[in-house]
C-alpha cells in the first residue's frame, strides 16, 4: 500500500504520497518513516481532513499539503516548514516549539493555540481565540501573522509572542471585527494594521505605536509574509500600525486576599536572613 | 531577525497589576494562634527567628529576648520542632466567641477579613471542612472459618498494578502460545499508590525531585503536574507522569518523549472548573526556565483547555498526545469529580483515554479561592462508585484504569476506594506530611516553612531530597504493607481480585440511598 501510494525522487530527498482515503494515523507514520529515511521535502496530495500532519517530525523537513489538513496541524510543530496550499483548519500550530506554518488561505479557530516559538503566516483570515496564550521564553517567540483579520479574543492570554493582523481582507472602512482583542494579556505583543475601536480591546491592553525596533521587526514580518504570498511589501506598510500591549504583568493579582492574618498578598517579599 | 525587547516594564509605563482598590485601615481580626515561650528554657540561640519564614519570632537585643508576633503566625510548627529546649508552644489564642454553632469564628473572619480587602480568600491544602467521609463509614471485610486468611509475610501477595487500557479479548497463537493482540501501553506500578500532580513552581524543585526518587525506589509514578518538568529530573523519566494542563506550560517534545505517562488535566479537585495563577513572585529564573515563559509575569493557566469545549474536542488532543509520541504511552485524562463524573467518564473512556483520574472534593492545592476549594466538587468516593458502575454497565470498564485522589490518609482510605473500583490512588498531601507539613494551608504565600510550597532558594534547601524521598518511600512501603495484611485478612492474594469486589465492603452509619449510590450493603446484612 505504501509502496503505492509514496514515490521518491531524487535518492528520497523528494518524496510525493498520495494521500486519499488514508487516515491520520498512517499518513503521520508514513510521514515519519520518510523523515527517518532522510527525505527533506515531501508534498502531500489529495490531503482531505486529517488531523495532527507534521507532529512527531524533529527535522527541519519541508511539508507541502495539497488540499485541507485537518485540525491540529503541526501540534508539537518541532521544527519542519508545513505550507498549506489551502486552508487550514482548527489548532493550527498547537503548543508548536518551532518550524513554520504557511496557509495559502485561512485558518480556522484557536490557530496558535499556546505556541512557544516558530512562524506562522496565514495569508486570510484567521477564526476565533487566534494566538490565544501563545507564550514567550529566551530566545523562543512565535510569530503569527494574519493576512487579513480574526474573530473575537484575538490574543486572549498572550503570555508573550508577536501577533500581527494585516486587515488586508478588510473592505474600505478597514474595521476590525474582533471583540475582546487582547484579554487576559500580560506579556507580548499585537500589532495591527486598520481601524480597531477602544470598546473591541480587552480591559488588559493598552493602545500605542510601534517603536523603531517594532517597526523594523514589522518590515521584516511583513516582507516575509508578503514574499510567501507574492504581495507587494510597500502597499502593506503604507499605513501605520497600532500596537497593543499588556497594561499589566500580573493582571489578576489584587483579586485575591489571603485567608491569613499576617500575610500582606500572595506576595514574598521577605527573605531569609 | 530584529530582536524587540519584550520587557513590558521598560517599554511603557506599566504596573505590575491592576490598581487596587483595598485601602488600607486597621484591622479588626484577632492572631489566630498566639506562641508562648518558656523564658526559662529559651537559651536565645534564635532558631527560631531564623526557622520562622512568616516573620512571626524576632530577637530584642535591648532585652536580650526572643519575642513573638502572634499576628504572623500560621501554626506551622517549624519553630517548636527546632527549638533544642522545646521551649516553645503554639495555642490557638484563646479568644472565645459567644457560642454560635452558625457564625463560627471562621465565617466572622473570613467576612472580616474581605471587608478588609475586598479580595477572593485565597488558600491552601485541601477542604477542612467537616464534610462525610464515607471511608469512615465503610469496613473491610476479613476471613473467619468458611476460607482462611492468608499470611502475607508467608506467602506470595501481590500488589503490582498495570495501568493502561486493556482489550475487550485476546487472542493466542495456538501453534507458539504468544500473545496474538497488540495491547495498549501498560505501565507496571508495583504497588497501586501514584504521587498526585504538585507542579514545580507550586512546590521547590527539591520536593519534586524527592517525589521523583521515591517514585523510583517504590516502582510507581510521580506527576509533574503543570509546570513542566526540569532537565535535570529527565532521569526520572521512566517514573514520571507529564500533565498537560490549559497553560500547556514547558509542555514540548522532549517533555513528552522524556514521561512514561501523559496526563491531560481537565480539572482538579480542589478548584474545579478554575484555572490557576501561580503569582510572578513565585516565578524564580529556573521555575521560568522549565515552564518556558518570562520572568515576572504571573503564570495563568485558563480556566478550559481552549481546544477542548467537548469530548470529541478532548478525544482530539488525546489522539494529538497519542500521534506526538507515537502510541507508546498511555494517555491520562484527569477530572474533577462532579455531578455527572459518570456520563463524563464514560465519554472519557470512549474518547480513547487510557487511565481516567478522578479528584474529589478532598483534593489539594498549592492555592485555590477558598469559597471554591470548600464547596465545588463531590466526594471521592460517590465518584467512584458511580463511575466505576456507571463503565462497568455500558461493558466498557476494561478500556481505562481508573485512579483516584482527593483526601487518601492511610492504606484503609487506599484498600477500601480499590474495593470500591479504582486500579491505584493518587497521595500528594499524605507525601507532603512524610516530608514535614503541617496542614497550615499557607502554601499560597510562597513561604512554606518547611521549604515545600516555596520557589525561594533558601526555603528550599530545608528539603533534602535523599531524605524526604527516603520519608516518602517509608509512608508507601508502610502503606503497601498494610494493604497487604488486609488483602491477607480478606483471603486474597492479588490486589487485582479486590478491585471492584464491593461484597468486602459494608455500610455502617449511611442512608439506604447513599448505600445504594456506594453500591454497598449495610453491615449485618
Ligand atoms: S509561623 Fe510557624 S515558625 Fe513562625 S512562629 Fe508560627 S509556628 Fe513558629
Ligand atoms: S506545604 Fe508548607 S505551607 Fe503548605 S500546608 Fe504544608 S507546611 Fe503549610
Amino acid at each position: 500500500m505504501r509502496v503505492e501510494r509514496v514515490k521518491l525522487h531524487e535518492n528520497g530527498s523528494v518524496a510525493r504520497v498520495e494521500t486519499a482515503g488514508l487516515h491520520y494515523r498512517e499518513l503521520n507514520s508514513i510521514l515519519r518513516s520518510l523523515v527517518a529515511d532522510g527525505a527533506d521535502r515531501i508534498e502531500l496530495h489529495g490531503v482531505a481532513g486529517q488531523r495532527y500532519i507534521g507532529t512527531d517530525l524533529d527535522r527541519p523537513v519541508q511539508i507541502e499539503i495539497f488540499g485541507v489538513p485537518g485540525n491540529d496541524l503541526g501540534s508539537f510543530l518541532d521544527g519542519p516548514r508545513v505550507t498549506v496550499h489551502g486552508n487550514a483548519q482548527d489548532g493550527c500550530g498547537n503548543t508548536m516549539n518551532r518550524g513554520t506554518i504557511i496557509v495559502h488561505g485561512m485558518a480556522g479557530d484557536i490557530t496558535g493555540l499556546s505556541a512557544r516559538g516558530g512562524n506562522i503566516f496565514v495569508r486570510d483570515d484567521v477564526g476565533y481565540r487566534a494566538g490565544v496564550h501563545m507564550k514567550e521564553f529566551g530566545d523562543r517567540r512565535p510569530n503569527l501573522v494574519i493576512g487579513g483579520t480574526a474573530q473575537d479574543f484575538l490574543g486572549e492570554y498572550m503570555a508573550g509572542g508577536v501577533l500581527v493582523a494585516l486587515g488586508l481582507t478588510l473592505g474600505k472602512s478597514a474595521h476590525h471585527l474582533a471583540r475582546f482583542i487582547g484579554t487576559g494579556m500580560h506579556a507580548g505583543v499585537i500589532f495591527l494594521r486598520g481601524v480597531v475601536e477602544e470598546h473591541q480591546l480587552g480591559k488588559e491592553v493598552g493602545v500605542t505605536q510601534p517603536d523603531e525596533d517594532e517597526e523594523k521587526l514589522l518590515e521584516e514580518l511583513v516582507t516575509e509574509y508578503c514574499g510567501y504570498f507574492e504581495v507587494e511589501p510597500a502597499k502593506v506598510l503604507d499605513q501605520p500600525f497600532v500596537k497593543l500591549f499588556p497594561l499589566y504583568l500580573r493582571p489578576y493579582g489584587p483579586l485575591y486576599a489571603p485567608t491569613h492574618r499576617g500575610i500582606e498578598g500572595p506576595v514574598s517579599r521577605w527573605k531569609v536572613k | 531577525m530584529t530582536v524587540i525587547k519584550n520587557n513590558p516594564k521598560a517599554s511603557h509605563a506599566q504596573s505590575t497589576a491592576l490598581p487596587s482598590y483595598h485601602c488600607h485601615m486597621p484591622s479588626y481580626l484577632k492572631p489566630r494562634f498566639r506562641v508562648e515561650r518558656s523564658d526559662r528554657r529559651c537559651i536565645r540561640c534564635q532558631g527560631c527567628v531564623e526557622q520562622c519564614s512568616f516573620g512571626a519570632q524576632y530577637y530584642d537585643e535591648s532585652a536580650d529576648r526572643v519575642e513573638a508576633v502572634d499576628t504572623n503566625c500560621v501554626g506551622c510548627h517549624r519553630c517548636v520542632v527546632f527549638c533544642p529546649t522545646s521551649a516553645i508552644e503554639i495555642r490557638h489564642n484563646p479568644v472565645e466567641y459567644r457560642d454560635n454553632a452558625y457564625w463560627r469564628p471562621e465565617v466572622i473572619e473570613d467576612i472580616t477579613r474581605q471587608a478588609e480587602t475586598g479580595g477572593v480568600l485565597i488558600t491552601g491544602m485541601g477542604n477542612d471542612k467537616p464534610w462525610t467521609s464515607y471511608w469512615d463509614k465503610l469496613c473491610l471485610n476479613a476471613s473467619q472459618v468458611t476460607n482462611p486468611s492468608i499470611d502475607p509475610l508467608r506467602e506470595p501477595m501481590e500488589l503490582r498494578t498495570y495501568l493502561g487500557s486493556k482489550p475487550d479479548q485476546v487472542q493466542i497463537d495456538p501453534a507458539t502460545g504468544r500473545l496474538g493482540t497488540r495491547l495498549a501501553p501498560q505501565i507496571m506500578i508495583e504497588t497501586p499508590v501514584l504521587f498526585s500532580a504538585m507542579s514545580y513552581g507550586a512546590v521547590s524543585i527539591n520536593v519534586h525531585e524527592s517525589l521523583a526518587r521515591a517514585a523510583s525506589m517504590l516502582g510507581t509514578l510521580f506527576n509533574t503536574g503543570e509546570g513542566g518538568l526540569h532537565p535535570k529530573l529527565y532521569r526520572y523519566g521512566g517514573n514520571t507522569i507529564a500533565q498537560v494542563a490549559s497553560g500547556r506550560f514547558g509542555v514540548h517534545p522532549e517533555y513528552l518523549d522524556v514521561a512514561r505517562v501523559l496526563e491531560i488535566k481537565i480539572g482538579q479537585g480542589a478548584k474545579p472548573g478554575i484555572g490557576g495563577h501561580l503569582p510572578g513572585e513565585k516565578i524564580s529564573a529556573e521555575v521560568a526556565t522549565t515552564r518556558m515563559i518570562p520572568t515576572g509575569t504571573d503564570a495563568l493557566s485558563p480556566a478550559p483547555q481552549h481546544d477542548i469545549y467537548s469530548i470529541e474536542d478532548l478525544s482530539q488532543l488525546i489522539y494529538a498526545l497519542k500521534e506526538a509520541t507515537n502510541y507508546t504511552k498511555p494517555v491520562s485524562v484527569k477530572i474533577a469529580a462532579v455531578h455527572n463524573s459518570g456520563a463524563i467518564a464514560s465519554g472519557i473512556a470512549r474518547a480513547g483515554a487510557d487511565i481516567i483520574a478522578l479528584d474529589g472534593i478532598r483534593g489539594s492545592t498549592g492555592a485555590a479561592p477558598k469559597i471554591i476549594r470548600d464547596n465545588l466538587g463531590i466526594p471521592i468516593e460517590m465518584a467512584i462508585a458511580s463511575v466505576d458502575q456507571r463503565l462497568r454497565s455500558e461493558g466498557i470498564r476494561n478500556r481505562v484504569s481508573l485512579v483516584a485522589a482527593g483526601g487518601f490518609r492511610n492504606s484503609g482510605d487506599v484498600t477500601k476506594a480499590i474495593a470500591l473500583g479504582v486500579d491505584a490512588v493518587y497521595i500528594g498531601t499524605a507525601a507532603l506530611i512524610a516530608m514535614g507539613c503541617t496542614e497550615c494551608q499557607a502554601c499560597y504565600t510562597g513561604r512554606c516553612a518547611w521549604g515545600i510550597t516555596t520557589t525561594d532558594d533558601k526555603l528550599t534547601k530545608r528539603q533534602n531530597p535523599e531524605i524526604a524521598a527516603q520519608r516518602i518511600a517509608n509512608l508507601v512501603e508502610a502503606w503497601s504493607h498494610e494493604i497487604k495484611e488486609m488483602l491477607g485478612a480478606m483471603g486474597i492474594n492479588a490486589i487485582e481480585s479486590l478491585r471492584g469486589n464491593r461484597l468486602h465492603l459494608r455500610g455502617v452509619g449511611l442512608t439506604r440511598e447513599e448505600a445504594d449510590i456506594l453500591g454497598v450493603s449495610l453491615a449485618g446484612e
